[in-house]
């Protein structure tokens, strides 16, 4: 079978991984893939002595590259690639600077003719965060949006489960090869994105998540998306540098505002003091982002209540913040014993949730 | 001089709780002058012997140049403990006639001497009156610091000596013999809790306080969760102070296993407080569960019948935790060893503190520093099979300043255990002639029986069933709850609110350990 232009880039892509600078350069010099395939191995050598490391990558996959059973593994696996120059490729990364030379999927590639939003935050978030995340996103996905986040723990991880709750597509994209599962407790998540979504690297198959590739993965999360929105970020945190690309590339950026002094609050909120949107609710965002026109016409799918004047009273005290049952007592008069009964009715009733022992929110 | 051969007397060892009985025979012959003692004896029973001799020669008895032949029957059985002594001497005192051999049919005699001739207490004392009553044996000697323990069992004649020569006036002249004697109905009613520790102390803490309280009423395992500080310790040390008293057959019981491990005060009749057991998180798992060549009684059998506080749950020993599941589901502990197995009961109520994480402060993430492997790794150190043994979790939360300085009018312990008696009673009416105390140790089949459920109230378990994901165990376990919290308010039937209060005390199921959306 003869080698297509998909196959160099195939070629190039899988040698250089985690030097998406490197790549460019040389498709800018020798014009295709299958120029630097072709080109001198001293005018490699010679025209790029700042990255010796990445060349003799390059040289040794000319070498070694067996193009037939790469393929061949491609298809054994289950996974596709597409180059940036295939018709698939979504078409928000085409305008990113240092775009992926092409893209590894397991399930779906986002459409271009849907609106998509990125939602990210820390991994040992709060629970504030983690309800938002789930708030947001599955409101988000179940007006239209596709959801892009990292499959990271913590506010990823919730991101991608609210888009599922959601009924939309949400899809994950990753620092390592799209066969490996990282984390492995997220194994159920990974599952469910290759059918309801899809996973998407610029890793080939078989890359360790190693730590340099998640800031460049970052890249490819805003690159994929109209807008970023970031739930908690800590002041140094790869949920910021997301942020920075997202705006180096156009994109919208939303914060949802934290506590003061709240270290996981004081990325977002340095964010809005440098002009980033605020994300008041998912309606605020879809109404500025054009996908509904307007706020009050727009109903949730989810509300409607049904309670009896006590579980009303204890449920109007309920928020995103988690509180625990002293403070519930203390806000609406009523007695622990029929509190620990009003909240149990509440939660069989689907309207409060117990996220960690005794602490209880308003489920949205 | 024809000296008088053969004599015996009833004694009895301990098999773990049981007594058994031991004859203990004296044999007076000619051949070389010796006190030979045979029987499989432990190196301690055959030192009796030379305790015995010299005991009896400084109360003025001097033996004779024979050949003394001691056996303990039946001998295929080891004998340990130093309770021989003083039926030893009075076989051998019968053998030489100093006293008349049919003062020792049909009577019991157990202590250990001194070389001076006093009689020293033993540990055991209650089983072995038990063993002599059930044996149909109508008189027991014994040393006179354990003589209140034994009279408890009023069919048998009990009486305190404390030095040989007493003993053998009591076995020239039984009929002038002071029979020991114990009010036990005066001593069950006095009881009164020895806690000074009340819940009248503890501001705050409303749902934990509740907790605590159905808890004690029906006997349930109670986990507390909460950052340091916020009183999980000072909660779990007052429920003893909340809980029912004990009834005669509980106190025997409990009675029985301190007097066997050697922890009974001398002169102590019955045990009447319930026990709390506290022991540190460096305990081995063989001083939990019951031990040592010989075993005696672990901390979860000295707790039986009252509570075994664990604090600091993750930092025990997994092998020690482990050793926890079969005890608190069969209530009693089986040791075995090569002699034999031993059977101690384990009829505890467990109460376990914890941190829900290293740092102790997670959710509030504010606070708490550890990453979420970090908290699942510390949550991990408890089996789950542990944990679906405690029927009722609650959260401790941290109190504010406001909270823990107002002079606040706190129900007192006192009050808390009215209410708690009052279920006590329901239950003690409902499970009347069953060898059930609480609604803790109903078993599946049991819960069928005892706890109805009507129409409405099936329809929501199984609505809760299906949304909170619960397992079997943790069915019956809110049932049981239920059960509980419908006593506590004197209703008959279980209602909708006691089971919607029962499901909140359910474990954390995915948001801790499983951590799940």
């Amino acid at each position: 079978m003869s080698r297509t232009m998909e196959d160099y880039w195939h070629w190039l892509t899988g040698s250089l991984t985690g030097e998406p600078g490197l790549l460019w350069q040389l498709v800018r010099k020798y014009e295709t893939p299958k120029g630097v395939f072709e080109a001198k191995e001293e005018a490699l050598l010679e025209g790029f002595p700042r990255s010796p490391a990445g060349i003799a990558r390059v040289l040794r996959g000319r070498k070694e590259w067996d193009f037939e059973r790469e393929r061949e593994q491609l298809v054994r696996k289950g996974i596709g690639f597409v180059s940036c120059e295939h018709p698939d490729y979504p078409g928000r990364l085409k305008e990113v600077s240092e775009k992926p030379g092409g893209l590894f999927v397991r399930g779906e590639l986002p459409l271009d003719t849907r609106p998509s939003i990125a939602i990210v935050g820390a991994r040992a978030c709060s629970a504030y965060g983690r309800n938002a995340a789930l708030w947001f996103a599955r409101e988000l996905s179940g007006a239209g949006m596709q959801v892009i986040s990292g499959m990271a723990l913590g506010i990823d991880g919730f991101s991608h489960q609210g888009a599922l709750l959601g009924g939309g597509k949400t899809f994950g994209v990753l620092g390592g090869g799209v066969d490996i599962c990282y984390p492995e407790s997220h194994r159920e998540l990974y599952m469910r994105l290759e059918q309801e979504g899809g996973l998407l690297s610029e890793s080939p198959p078989g890359t360790r998540p190693l730590r340099h590739l998640f800031p460049l993965r970052n890249r490819i999360i805003s690159g994929l998306s109209d807008a970023v929105l970031i739930i908690e970020a800590k002041e140094k945190s790869g949920s910021l540098i997301t942020a920075d690309l997202a705006l180096e590339q156009g994109r919208d950026v939303y914060v949802v505002p934290g506590r003061l002094l709240d270290p996981l609050s004081a990325g977002c909120n340095s964010l809005i003091c440098q002009g980033a949107g605020i994300a008041l609710s998912p309606e605020q965002i879809l109404e500025e982002m054009g996908i509904i026109s307007n706020i009050s016409s727009h109903k949730s799918k989810y509300k409607k209540i049904d309670l009896e004047k006590a579980e009303d009273i204890v449920y109007s005290c309920l928020g995103l913040q988690s509180q625990n049952l002293e403070e519930l007592c203390e806000k609406t008069g009523i007695t622990a014993t029929e509190a620990l009964r009003i909240l149990t009715s509440l939660e069989l009733k689907g309207y409060a949730k117990e996220i960690y022992k005794n602490n209880y929110i308003r489920a949205l | 001089m024809q000296i008088f051969m053969f004599s015996k007397v009833y004694s009895a060892a301990l098999n773990g709780l049981d007594a058994y009985l031991v004859r203990v025979e004296a044999d007076i012959n000619d051949g070389m002058p010796q006190l030979l003692m045979v029987g499989y004896l432990s190196s301690e029973v055959r030192e009796a012997g030379d305790r015995v001799r010299t005991a009896l020669r400084n109360t003025g008895i001097v033996l004779p140049p024979k050949r003394i032949t001691v056996n303990l029957a039946p001998a295929g059985i080891r004998k340990a403990g130093s309770r021989f002594d003083l039926p030893v001497a009075a076989v051998i005192l019968a053998a030489l006639e100093r006293i008349p051999g049919e003062s020792l049919q049909n009577v019991m005699l157990a202590g250990e001497l001194s070389l001076s001739g006093q009689v020293l207490p033993v540990p055991g004392i209650l089983a072995l009156v038990e063993e002599a009553r059930a044996e149909g044996i109508r008189r027991c000697i014994v040393p006179a610091q354990n003589a209140a323990e034994g009279a408890v069992l009023e069919e048998v004649e009990v009486i305190g000596v404390s030095s040989l020569a007493e003993l053998m006036e009591v076995l020239r002249h039984p009929e002038q013999a002071v029979r020991e004697r114990v009010d036990v109905g005066q001593v069950l009613k006095e009881q009164v809790s020895l806690q000074e520790a009340d819940f009248a102390q503890v501001n705050g803490q409303a749902g934990a306080k509740r907790a605590a309280e159905v808890a004690a009423a029906g006997m349930h395992n109670l986990l507390l969760m909460g950052p340091p500080g916020a009183g999980k310790t000072m909660i779990a040390k007052r429920i003893a102070g909340i809980l029912p008293p004990v009834s005669l057959e509980e106190a025997l019981e409990i009675t029985k296993i301190y007097s066997v491990a050697g922890l009974l005060p001398e002169r102590t009749s019955l045990l009447t407080g319930r026990p709390f057991r506290a022991p540190h998180h460096t305990v081995t798992p063989e001083a939990l569960a019951g031990g040592g060549r010989i075993p005696s009684p672990g901390e979860i059998s000295l707790s039986s019948g009252g509570i075994l506080f664990l604090d600091e749950l993750p930092e025990f020993k997994r092998s020690a935790l482990e050793i926890l599941r079969q005890p608190l589901e069969e209530r009693r502990v089986c040791v075995s060893r090569t002699a034999g197995t031993y059977v101690f009961p384990a009829k505890c109520m467990l109460v376990a503190a914890m941190n829900p994480c290293a740092c102790g402060y997670f959710p509030d993430r504010g606070r708490c520093i550890c990453t979420e492997q970090e908290v699942s790794r510390y949550l991990g150190k408890i089996s789950r099979p542990l944990l679906d043994r405690i029927d009722i979790c609650m959260e401790v939360s941290g109190i504010s300043y406001e909270e823990l300085t107002e002079k606040q009018e706190n129900e007192s312990s006192a009050v808390i255990r009215k209410r708690v008696e009052a279920a006590h009673r329901m239950q003690q009416e409902r499970y009347e002639g069953l060898p059930i105390h609480f609604n803790a140790y109903l078993n599946g089949k049991q819960v069928e029986t005892y706890c109805f459920l009507g129409s409405r109230e099936r329809s929501l378990l199984k609505n809760a069933f299906g949304k909170l994901n619960l397992s079997a165990r943790a069915y019956y376990k809110i049932i049981k709850t239920a059960r509980t919290i419908a006593d506590l308010e004197q209703e008959e039937r279980i209602g909708e609110e006691h089971l919607l209060e029962a499901l909140r005390y359910r474990l954390p199921g995915e948001s801790y350990w499983g951590r799940g959306v």
